[in-house]
């Protein structure tokens, strides 16, 4: 059943892009910086969507991650100078194995108890990376990260198209690679766990090993938009990935719509907005504390007013299936 | 490493134990509201930090010496961080009774994340210095040197822990405020006005982490994001003894505390990592005994 009216997705859709395309008639550089970024916390807010919108575990290290992969790949691009797509698939892997190395003992937990032991991971991942000053440079960050050739197409800050292409590609692939996961019976199993775990466990779906996996895939995109984003930014800092980030990536899913990749996407364009607009339209008054106040006051606002986000979550529909009652059955009830 | 002499072992027991005594003040705060709402108050730091700038006001105007100052701002201190608590959840919780878990909880971290940014821009990201009220030169006993400072943090924790425990056990209204927090509805059929303990929760817990604040910030001195990893080791305490239970956070917040003194110094855990120690505690104790040390094994019923 295709059914076509103009929602709120649509609507929203239409205003961001003529807020975009405006933007680009003040400033191109800008814009196109933006929606890179954009692009890269979409793909992360994607990873975060699968473990607490799908799976409803409340994950506050979602940075932890993004740091795994953004500081594997400058350490082995520019330390081992290690060729790119080798950079890619060990950011990638090495968030996923920390992602089952954290899950493993902290998925028993629930709720609160989870959003704290994740927290705490999240700091455990910023110390070590502050702590180890030989390979991560401690605070100093690492910068002059080279940039790459991606089959023509080059990704740095130098290169903003080029860059874009590559992030957006990057960002439809994600995009389908989570859908087509929500849309197997290994998704089912994820949304059967976040509704009851205890209905889904005696359905015989082995939830721990479900939590891990969704975990780990997560992180996995993490891993990966971590990549790109020091590939792109060419230096890091530990401070782009505090806890800060953690509740921003996650104030991204919430506000778009857990459990709707669409609407994670919005979400993650709409703060950014929210965060990048006053820098642009050059208001001196906009410090990063008054910013950092706005996003407050968003979280705050958008739980008391809308706490299920833009876009509602979207309802497996099986009414096709059902064989409607005909008016002979009347009663058999 | 482990061949220390005892007086070095007892004396950063003391250091353990005055540490722990701050934690286990704010895991009051915690814990109190964990046992009535079922969420975690994240922005309990930060109502230390701005509790702790008043009180540093004051104090600044009463000229920053002697003790009937250092009350006094202690005073105002506890009275401002109460009146913030009460006002935060009116506006920001109350809204949100009923909502799935996360929707106070990130309500709970926007408010920190507005707070320490207002700080900042009120007062400055320049770290403010509170004078000591009296002459704080160190104690020797023996081999074991204490300062007053430490003194009175363990006593003025152990006054007002006492003063909690005996108000929870003994008064109308704490018993009061244990009915609520095992169940508001028969709580509310008793009679009991629930949106009044829960404020008054609120009250007793934000202004136990004022008197935290301006006791830290004697050594440690004010800044904005004071009350951030305050906040957070405190809820760890909290966890560790068993959230909603009172003695527990005690308990808690002063094994914290030690467990923190010793890894540096016996240990020999660098100082940079220092927070991974009370990090990688609650995950053990986590996988250990989830409900904590003094809580109570609730088995889930389908």
């Amino acid at each position: 059943m295709i059914r076509f009216k103009p929602n709120t997705a649509l609507i929203l859709s239409a205003v961001l892009l003529i807020i975009v395309l405006s933007i680009f008639a003040v400033s191109r550089p800008f814009a196109l910086n933006l929606l890179i970024i954009m692009a890269i916390y979409a793909v992360l807010s994607l990873g975060l969507n699968l473990i607490s919108g799908y799976t409803g575990m409340l994950s506050l290290c979602h940075a932890a991650f993004f740091a795994i992969g953004a500081y594997t790949t400058a350490i082995a691009v520019s330390k081992f100078s290690m060729n790119y797509w080798l950079a890619l698939a060990l950011s990638g892997l090495l968030a996923a194995i920390c992602g089952i190395l954290i899950g493993i003992p902290t998925l028993r937990l629930k709720g609160d108890y989870l959003a704290i032991a994740t927290l705490g991971f999240g700091e455990i991942v910023k110390n070590v990376i502050l702590n180890a000053d030989d390979l991560t440079r401690g605070p100093m960050g690492i910068h002059g990260i080279p940039s790459v050739n991606i089959l023509g197409l080059t990704l740095s800050s130098n290169f903003k198209i080029t860059s874009l292409i590559i992030t957006l590609v990057f960002l439809g692939g994600s995009y389908l690679f989570v859908r087509r996961i929500i849309r197997s019976r290994f998704g089912r199993a994820l949304e059967a766990i976040r509704e009851d775990d205890i209905a889904a466990q005696s359905m015989g779906i082995n939830v721990t090993k479900y939590k891990v996996a969704s975990f780990a895939i997560g992180a996995f995109l993490a891993g990966l938009a971590g990549n790109l984003y020091a590939v792109y930014l060419q230096s890091i800092t530990p401070e782009n990935f505090n806890f800060l980030t953690s509740v921003m990536i996650l104030c991204m899913v919430v506000l778009g719509g857990m459990g709707n990749n669409l609407a994670v996407v919005l979400g993650s364009v709409i703060i950014l907005l929210s965060q990048e607009m006053p820098r642009l339209l050059n208001l001196q008054f906009m410090t990063p504390e008054v910013r950092q106040i706005i996003f407050g006051l968003i979280l705050v606002c958008m739980m008391i007013f809308r706490p299920q986000g833009i876009l509602k979550r979207k309802k497996p529909n099986f009414e096709h299936l059902i064989k409607k009652p005909g008016k002979s059955s009347k009663g058999s009830l | 490493m482990f061949n220390i002499p005892p007086s070095l072992l007892v004396q950063h027991l003391i250091n353990g134990i005055t540490l722990g005594g701050i934690y286990a003040l704010i895991a009051l705060g915690y814990t109190m509201v964990y046992g009535i709402l079922k969420f975690i108050n994240f922005a309990h730091g930060e109502i230390l930090m701005v509790g702790t700038y008043m009180g540093l006001f004051v104090y600044n105007a009463l000229g920053a010496s002697g003790i009937p100052a250092f009350i006094m701002s202690l005073a105002v201190a506890m009275c401002c961080s109460a009146a913030l608590g009460i006002i935060i959840e009116k506006l920001a919780y109350k809204p949100l009774r009923g909502a799935p878990r996360l929707a106070p909880l990130l309500s709970a971290i926007g408010v920190s994340i507005i707070l320490t940014n207002l700080a900042a821009i009120i007062f400055g990201t320049k770290s403010k210095r509170y004078a000591y009220p009296f002459d704080n030169t160190p104690i020797q006993l023996g081999e074991v040197s204490i300062t007053p400072h430490q003194i009175m943090i363990i006593a003025v924790c152990l006054f007002f822990m006492v003063l909690l425990k005996l108000f929870i056990d003994r008064s109308k209204l704490g018993k009061a405020m244990r009915a609520t927090s095992q169940n508001q509805q028969v709580a509310q059929l008793m009679g009991i006005n629930i949106n009044f303990i829960i404020s008054l929760t609120f009250a007793i817990g934000s202004s136990l982490a004022a008197v935290a604040g301006v006791l830290v910030a004697l050594d440690y001195k004010a800044y904005p994001t004071m009350g951030m990893m305050a906040g957070l080791k405190a809820f760890i305490a909290a966890v560790v003894g068993g959230i909603g239970n009172v003695t527990g956070a005690i308990l808690g917040g002063f094994l914290l505390g030690i467990l923190e003194t010793f890894g540096v110094a016996i240990f020999g855990i660098p100082q940079g990592l220092k927070d991974t120690i009370a990090f990688s505690f609650l995950i053990v104790i986590l996988l250990v005994r989830p409900v904590g040390l003094l809580g109570k094994q609730i088995r889930e019923k389908v």
